[in-house]
């Protein structure tokens, strides 16, 4: 076994690897550029060599920056994590060419799955099942949309050499294709440095579901059964989990057969993915072949039992695989919800700055449930505008999958993060979508269910009960306290009262509180009472309630007259008033937020790369205003509504923060 | 007998009704609560207790003896904010307009006088047209006569002033001198002389919410120390700043139990200063983290933001903050944050508030608008402020404390009795690229050179131990138990006993 290895690559998955090598007596070493000089894969791993400035293409993808820190360090071996040079069969070779081991596939397999192109003709004559489209070079726009008129709407425009959503687009009309080709061409080459394209048929009621195969140097190969990927925004993976609830064992196998037969076809080893597209009628369509460890990964950890980065490890230094297909069971339900650091209120826009809290949910395994929690960031540190988005991974599983979903559901409340944007409450209220909790999703769900993008959850009546009733003791707790100030005239304290009015998401309910030594008991108006008991004490900025024996978690701020309770996806101002204060609340008119509809606002922190429009155009609704990159994406903002620009006040080049005016309309 | 207890029942009744349900409905209907229902929203529920329920005006002219309600326009007493006592009056503008007679001021004046006596803050609630032309010269006395009260009561109890829709003319002198103004967004304004008065004078055409709206004062003049969206919350708040003060200067700042943990570890602290020197920083992090429970009543937040003031608490106890704020203007003291912060640290050395103080601060801001402005004299404010203060003091020093804006922010050397500062801290005459500039003069020209000797000045004295090995900071300590080490600097400054010496009274430069 190796006794020390290299991890090129940052955030949650280089921490996991060093997690993995530790336990396995292996000593690690991190790569870091100028922005991760703090950063939590630098602190955990054993050493640590500094390669360069910010962005990647300066640092973690510089093969020859990547080969000096392995010969400084004298790493027997090189994990290169996913994304940066994983799947780049240069970097493989280099180190190959240098003896030292590449934990991931032989390079000429990585050649072959890495073109899209030769992919799929590779799985086809592996006998694998492929979706129609169009395989050769494109050259421009316009072939683009002739090649697509002839594969017929929609059709898909993905860069060869793509990965996680980057320089892919779906196009539905002529216009579409073009402008997608060239953002797609355009993404390609600044985060792959290869602007090749290609298009496809887009497979309608499509799921998005992929096999984990594990292949040793011994012609061993097996696969770890399915991971289905579904919920997905702009092609990004959004939660994921295992098994699938739409396969059945023989749709299972048949995939699982295929996926095999084409590693082996490719002389594969090391953990790869087979994605799949599957119809509405269980047809399977090959995808593509990721050759490295996927980001999902631990959601086939969970079901199996088995540590995918042990095993990629242990496959690298020539062991035999230590199980056999049939040794491979599936066992309870994984759930993994990715924490990206996107404002779900601003339309998923990238969001940076200081981690001001960011407190995980304790992790856990017992046998009823497990709660893991993948990460690569600390309280007090930055999000950096450089790389990827995700800062988490969070996990749980139960035997059941509506058990990992409960399980999911409290420790997406638990979950603290503060300073910055996130999809926690997104993630927290597809968990309780019934037709995601139905399994019925395809990879449209998001933009089904959200055409209008994410406004916050709304809570269900019973739930909606039980935040009242939680609020209304907790508003008791903290009058008490104020009581309790000095200076007080002695006997003519303020009594605090029983009755109060919970005001929140639209509706107040009069309630009557009854404390005793263990908790209150709170009464509605119709006569339901629920119990709350509660250690909550005024500031905590997590509430942890047990209303009627039943767990609650709310995050919790304060607001004059009452809290700011966050849970399951919502997002609540929350009054508690006695019934005269909330009669009197009722005269106070409501305040209109500014009308801003007149100004594009720059969405995010990020960079004008082009300003599409001219003071004085006369624009149409869905028109392409101005290009903004933040996050190696380039987001196209385009006009709600007709109208005429009348100011231009951001010129390409600059860079603009939140809500600052990029253009004013007439 | 029972009829004349009835009577009683009927003459409250009548005086409760104040203008009458028509001008009631009015009032509700610009989105204003009455008089009496701001007291009930106030004061603890049932414990308001009325004074001079029955005075009427006594005036005859203009037929005003035809008309003369019970209470004339204002509802004065005391009550209790959780179990405090505190003395109220609410102008009623269903009577009048809430104008402002010779008894209506009585009113106001009876109650000054018994909260100045008993040792309790007093709270008006503004909502008046003014004063009351029919009675002319006896209206403006009135007014005189609250002012003196004002001036009296200054510096011995707190004094509060919400305005809750009109408050023009001499009115506005009133809350100019009480301790906080606040002010009601789109239902208040005040000025001294009014939109069609401006007209007729200068040719300037501007609406009342411009003149004097609650976005005039808190961001612009800086009359108003805050702004809320509707009666409802400005009272609630109200009663969220009283919980901060004491009744009066004969009291301590008041404690109530917390729930937050004095040694609390802020692992997070350690990489709040960037370590680009001149990236910004959110001051008010580290505020929230060193408070308990996260609690800060922030105090003319939108006006000169590069220094934050307000009110947090250490050990339940109140504790008033200043702090340079980096994200603005880089921290840099002016003549608007001199001001605000001179008179947010003399308010709480009046009331016992011990005063913390976290300082990065790169000196003050230069230029003809800045001394032209008389910064000299605004700046000098804040520097008597801190000087004279008696109250404990503690300071942490984050980041830059550059030139003589470090002797101004709490220094050792105008009496602070704990100065600390983190590893991070700059303490220097200037920042070491100015400060080379100056010293090595004649190598200006060579590039490499002045670099090289910018170098050895950041190493030398880009840090706190310069200062330290001085004296001037008591000790260097880590930003994750910045917390806990003020904790325990204030709990051993509860015994602190300092008086400066006799005099009339000093002579601050105004």
């Amino acid at each position: 076994m190796f006794k020390k290895i290299l991890i090129a690559n940052r955030g949650e998955i280089a921490c996991r690897v060093i997690k993995t090598a530790r336990k396995m007596g292996i000593a690690t070493v991190a790569v870091y550029s100028d922005a991760d000089r703090n950063a939590l894969h630098v602190k955990m791993a054993d050493e640590a060599i500094h390669i360069g400035p910010s962005p990647a293409n300066q640092s973690y993808i510089v093969i020859d920056k990547i080969m000096e820190a392995v010969r400084q360090s004298g790493a027997e071996a090189v994990h290169p994590g996913y994304g940066f040079l994983s799947e780049n069969m240069n970097f493989a070779a280099a180190l190959e060419a240098a003896g030292v081991v590449f934990v991931g596939p032989p390079s000429p397999a990585i050649e072959a799955m890495g073109d899209k192109i030769t992919s799929k003709k590779l799985a086809q004559e592996a006998g694998v099942s492929t979706v129609p489209g169009y395989m050769g070079l494109i050259a421009d726009g316009d072939e683009a949309v002739k090649i697509s008129g002839e594969i017929g709407y929609p059709v898909m425009i993905k860069a060869s050499a793509g990965g996680g959503g980057k320089g892919m687009r779906i196009a539905w009309s002529e216009s579409e294709v073009k402008e997608g080709f060239e953002s797609s061409k355009n993404e390609a080459a600044s985060s792959f440095g290869d602007d090749r394209i290609f298009i496809e048929k887009f497979v309608t009621q499509p799921r998005h579901i992929e096999i984990q195969v594990l292949a040793d140097k011994h012609g061993n190969c097996v696969y770890l059964h399915e991971r289905e990927c579904s919920i997905q925004r702009r092609n990004q993976k959004v939660i994921e989990e295992a098994p699938s609830p739409f396969l059945d064992e023989a749709t299972r196998r048949a995939m699982g057969e295929q996926a095999c037969a084409l590693a082996r076809a490719v002389g594969y080893t090391s953990a790869g993915t087979v994605e799949f597209i599957v119809d509405g009628n269980r047809n399977f369509y090959f995808l593509e072949m990721n050759t490295r460890l996927q980001v999902e990964h631990p959601v086939t950890e969970l079901i199996t039992g088995i540590d995918l980065v042990e095993q990629m490890i242990r496959v690298a230094a020539g062991e035999a695989l230590p199980f056999a297909q049939s040794d491979l069971r599936i066992n309870g339900w994984a759930m993994e919800s990715r924490l990206y650091a996107e404002d779900p209120y601003r339309n998923f826009l990238p969001s940076i700055g200081r981690l001001t809290r960011y407190r995980p949910p304790v992790e856990s395994a017992t046998t009823t449930a497990v709660v893991r929690n993948d990460t690569g960031v600390f309280e007090g540190g930055e999000i950096s505008m450089y790389y990827d988005p995700m800062i988490a991974k969070l996990c749980t599983w139960a035997p059941t999958r509506a058990g990992a979903i409960e399980e999911m559901r409290l420790a997406l409340d638990t979950f603290e993060v503060e300073g910055i944007g996130h999809n926690l409450p997104f993630v927290a209220a597809v968990m309780d979508h019934p037709r995601f909790v139905s399994g019925d999703i395809t990879t449209a769900f998001i933009a089904e269910e959200y055409p209008d993008g994410f406004q916050g959850a709304t809570l269900d009546e019973p739930t909606l009960r039980r935040a009242a009733a939680a609020a209304a003791a907790m508003n008791r707790v903290a009058e008490i306290r104020r009581t309790r100030i000095t200076g007080t005239m002695d006997n003519h304290e303020r009594k605090v009262g029983v009755d109060w009015v919970v005001t929140l998401q639209g509706q107040s309910f009069p309630v009557t509180i009854a404390a005793d030594r263990e908790g209150s008991t709170v009464c509605f108006a119709d006569g339901e009472a629920l119990r709350v008991a509660s250690d909550w004490t005024p500031g905590q900025p997590l509430a942890r309630v047990s209303v009627n024996g039943a767990p609650l978690v709310m995050k919790v701020g304060k607001i004059p007259s009452g809290f700011h309770l966050r849970l399951r996806g919502a997002d609540l101002k929350v009054h508690v008033r006695t019934p005269r204060q909330a009669e009197l609340a009722l005269l106070m008119p409501e305040k209109l937020a500014p009308d801003t509809s007149r100004y594009l606002l720059c969405p995010m922190p990020g960079l004008v790369v082009k300003i599409n429009v001219a003071e004085g155009d006369e624009v149409q609704e869905g028109q392409p205003l101005a290009t903004v990159e933040a996050m190696k994406m380039e987001n196209i903002l385009k006009a709600e509504r007709r109208g005429v620009v009348k100011k231009i006040s951001a010129s390409p080049g600059a860079s603009l923060r939140v809500d600052e005016v990029i253009m004013e309309f007439e | 007998m029972t009829d004349i207890l009835r009577q009683l029942e009927d003459r409250r009744d009548l005086a409760r009704a104040g203008g009458g349900a028509r001008r009631v409905a009015a009032q509700h209907a610009k989105g204003k609560l009455t008089a009496r229902e701001r007291i009930e929203l106030l004061l603890d529920e049932g414990s308001f207790e009325e004074f001079d329920m029955f005075v009427r005006h006594r005036c005859t002219d203009f037929g005003m003896d035809e008309d003369r309600p019970a209470g004339d326009g204002v509802v004065t007493g005391w009550g209790t904010i959780n179990g405090r006592m505190v003395y109220v009056f609410s102008q009623d503008f269903t009577v009048f307009g809430g104008s402002l007679s010779e008894t209506h001021a009585q009113k106001i004046c009876k109650i000054m006088d018994m909260a100045l006596q008993n040792g309790a803050p007093v709270i008006g609630m503004n909502d008046s047209g003014g004063a009351r032309i029919q009675e002319g010269v006896a209206s403006l006395a009135g007014y005189a006569e609250v002012f003196q009260r004002n001036i009296m009561a200054s510096g011995v109890v707190p004094q509060i002033s919400l305005i809750m829709g009109p408050c023009a003319g001499g009115a506005v002198y009133s809350p100019a001198m009480t301790d906080f103004i606040f002010m009601v967004k789109d239902t208040s304004y005040m000025f001294v002389t009014g939109p069609d008065v401006v007209k007729t004078v200068t040719n300037e055409v501007v609406t009342a919410e411009e003149l004097g709206g609650a976005a005039t004062h808190t961001k612009k003049s800086s009359v108003a120390d805050g702004a809320f969206d509707n009666d409802v919350e400005a009272l609630a708040e109200t009663r969220r700043l009283f919980d901060f003060l004491p009744l009066s200067n004969r009291d301590r700042a008041p404690t109530r139990p917390f729930f937050d943990d004095v040694s609390r570890v802020e692992p997070s602290l350690d990489t709040l200063v960037p370590d680009n020197p001149n990236q910004p920083y959110d001051m008010h992090e580290l505020i929230r983290k060193i408070a308990d429970e996260a609690d800060f009543f922030e105090i003319q937040k939108d006006f000169a933001a590069n220094i934050i003031t307000g009110f947090i608490r250490i050990e339940g106890q109140s504790v008033g903050v200043v702090a340079n704020q980096p994200m603005v203007l880089a921290g840099c003291l002016d003549i608007d944050s001199s001001r605000k912060a001179a008179r947010f640290v003399r308010f709480c050395d009046a009331f016992e508030i011990p005063i913390l103080t976290l300082v990065d601060v790169p000196g003050f801001l230069p230029g003809t608008g800045q001394e032209y402005g008389g910064v000299i004299k605004h700046g000098a404010k804040l520097l008597f402020a801190y000087g004279e203060a008696t109250v404990p003091k503690v300071t942490v020093i984050t980041r830059k404390a550059y030139g003589g804006a470090y002797d101004v922010m709490a220094s050792k050397h105008l009496r602070g009795d704990f100065n600390y500062a983190w590893p991070t801290a700059q303490i220097a005459v200037m920042g070491a690229k100015g400060a080379t500039e100056i010293l090595y003069r004649a190598e200006l020209a060579d590039k490499d050179k002045i670099a090289q000797r910018t170098k050895e000045y950041e190493d030398r004295f880009a840090n706190p131990f310069v200062a330290a090995e001085k004296g001037f900071i008591d000790e260097v300590i880590m930003p994750q138990s910045t917390r806990r080490r003020v904790a325990r600097a204030f709990a051993s400054l509860r015994t602190k006993k300092l008086t400066n010496p006799w005099k009339k009274h000093d002579n601050i430069p105004l």
